[in-house]
C-alpha cells in the first residue's frame, strides 16, 4: 500500500496532463483511505475519501476547467514562454525539503509505536476520561467533554483558523463578484445617461 | 478464505493502477478511477470481515455513492467542458 502511494507520487509530479494528474490524486486519496482502514482509524478514512476523492478533485476539475488543460512543458519554455520558471531543478529546495523530512523523520521517533498498550495514552489517559469525566464535566458524551472541555483551548484554536480561512475565501470570491456587478451598473448607467441626453437634445 | 480475497484484490488494485499510469487517453484514467473506487469499496468490506467487524459495511456503501458521485462530475465536465457556469447571471445566482 505504501509502495502504491509512493508510485502514485512520482507518477503524478512526472506527468504532463494536468486531467490526468487530477485523475491519479483521486485515486492516491482512495489508497490513503485503505492505509487509514487498516489502521483502523475509520472516521479519518472517511474524511479522507470525501475531502479527498471528491471534493478535491472536483474543485481541481474546476479549476481546469477556468484555465488551461496542460502544464506548460520544458521545450515551450526553451522556445519562448518564459511563463513557468520553476520547472527546472532547484537544488536549494530539495535541500529544504531533505531536511525538513529529517526532523519530521526524528520527531516520529519520539512517538509511542501503533498499538502500543505501553503509551501514555493507555495508561491512565483514558481510564481517567471514562470514569470521571461526567462527574468533572457532566456532559454524558465523552468524546464531547474531551473536545470542548480538556483540549478547550485547542478546538478555540482550531475554529478560529477555519473562521479564518471561510472569510478569507469569502473576501477574495467577493471582491470579483462585486466589481463585476458595480461594473455592469456603471455600463447601464452611461448607457441610460447617454440615452437620455440624445432624447434631450 | 478471506486472506486469498483480499490478495486477489490487492492485485486487482495493482492492474487498475497500472491503468491509470499507463493509461494513453484520458477516458482510460477515467475508468481507471472509477474501477479503482469500487475496488476500494470491495476492499473495506471484505477487511471487515476479514478483522471480524461486518459493520464496515455501511462505510463500504457510503464510499460507493462518493465514488459515483466523483464519476458523475468528471463526465458532465466532459460533456460541457466546465461545471455548467457559463452565465453572468449563472454566477451571481451561485453566489
Amino acid at each position: 500500500m505504501l509502495a502504491f502511494l509512493a508510485i502514485l507520487g512520482i507518477a503524478i509530479i512526472r506527468l504532463d496532463s494536468l486531467f490526468a494528474a487530477v485523475m491519479l490524486t483521486g485515486i492516491y486519496s482512495l489508497v490513503a483511505a485503505c492505509l487509514y482502514i487498516e489502521m483502523d482509524a475509520v472516521d479519518v478514512a472517511f474524511t479522507e475519501a470525501a475531502v479527498g476523492g471528491g471534493i478535491a478533485t472536483l474543485l481541481f476539475l474546476s479549476t481546469i476547467a477556468l484555465t488551461s488543460n496542460r502544464e506548460k512543458s520544458g521545450n515551450q519554455e526553451k522556445s519562448g514562454s518564459q511563463e513557468k520558471p520553476g520547472s527546472k531543478n532547484s537544488l536549494p529546495a530539495f535541500i529544504v525539503v531533505m531536511l525538513t523530512g529529517a526532523v519530521l523523520m526524528f520527531g516520529v521517533s519520539d512517538i509511542p509505536k501503533f498499538g502500543d498498550s505501553s503509551a501514555p495514552a493507555h495508561q491512565y489517559l483514558s481510564d481517567r476520561y471514562i470514569n470521571q469525566s461526567p462527574q468533572e464535566i457532566g456532559v454524558p458524551n465523552m468524546v464531547t467533554s474531551v473536545l470542548a472541555s480538556y483540549r478547550g483551548y485547542d478546538t478555540m484554536g482550531e475554529v478560529t483558523v477555519i473562521f479564518t480561512a471561510g472569510i478569507a475565501v469569502l473576501m477574495l470570491l467577493g471582491r470579483g463578484f462585486r466589481s463585476n456587478t458595480r461594473r455592469t451598473r456603471v455600463k447601464t448607467d452611461t448607457k441610460s445617461s447617454q440615452g437620455k441626453r440624445s432624447t434631450g437634445e | 478464505m478471506f486472506a486469498v480475497t483480499t490478495i486477489a484484490i490487492l492485485v486487482a488494485m495493482m492492474l487498475a493502477l497500472g491503468r491509470a499510469l499507463l493509461g494513453p487517453t484520458l477516458y482510460d484514467r477515467i475508468l481507471a478511477v472509477n474501477t479503482f473506487g469500487t475496488i476500494t469499496v470491495l476492499f473495506i468490506a471484505i477487511f471487515g470481515f476479514l478483522t471480524g467487524r461486518p459493520e464496515f459495511l455501511d462505510i463500504a456503501l457510503v464510499y460507493a455513492l462518493i465514488n459515483f458521485i466523483t464519476t458523475i462530475a468528471v463526465l458532465k465536465f466532459f460533456e460541457y467542458g466546465d461545471m455548467g457556469r457559463s452565465s453572468l447571471e449563472q454566477q451571481e445566482s451561485d453566489i
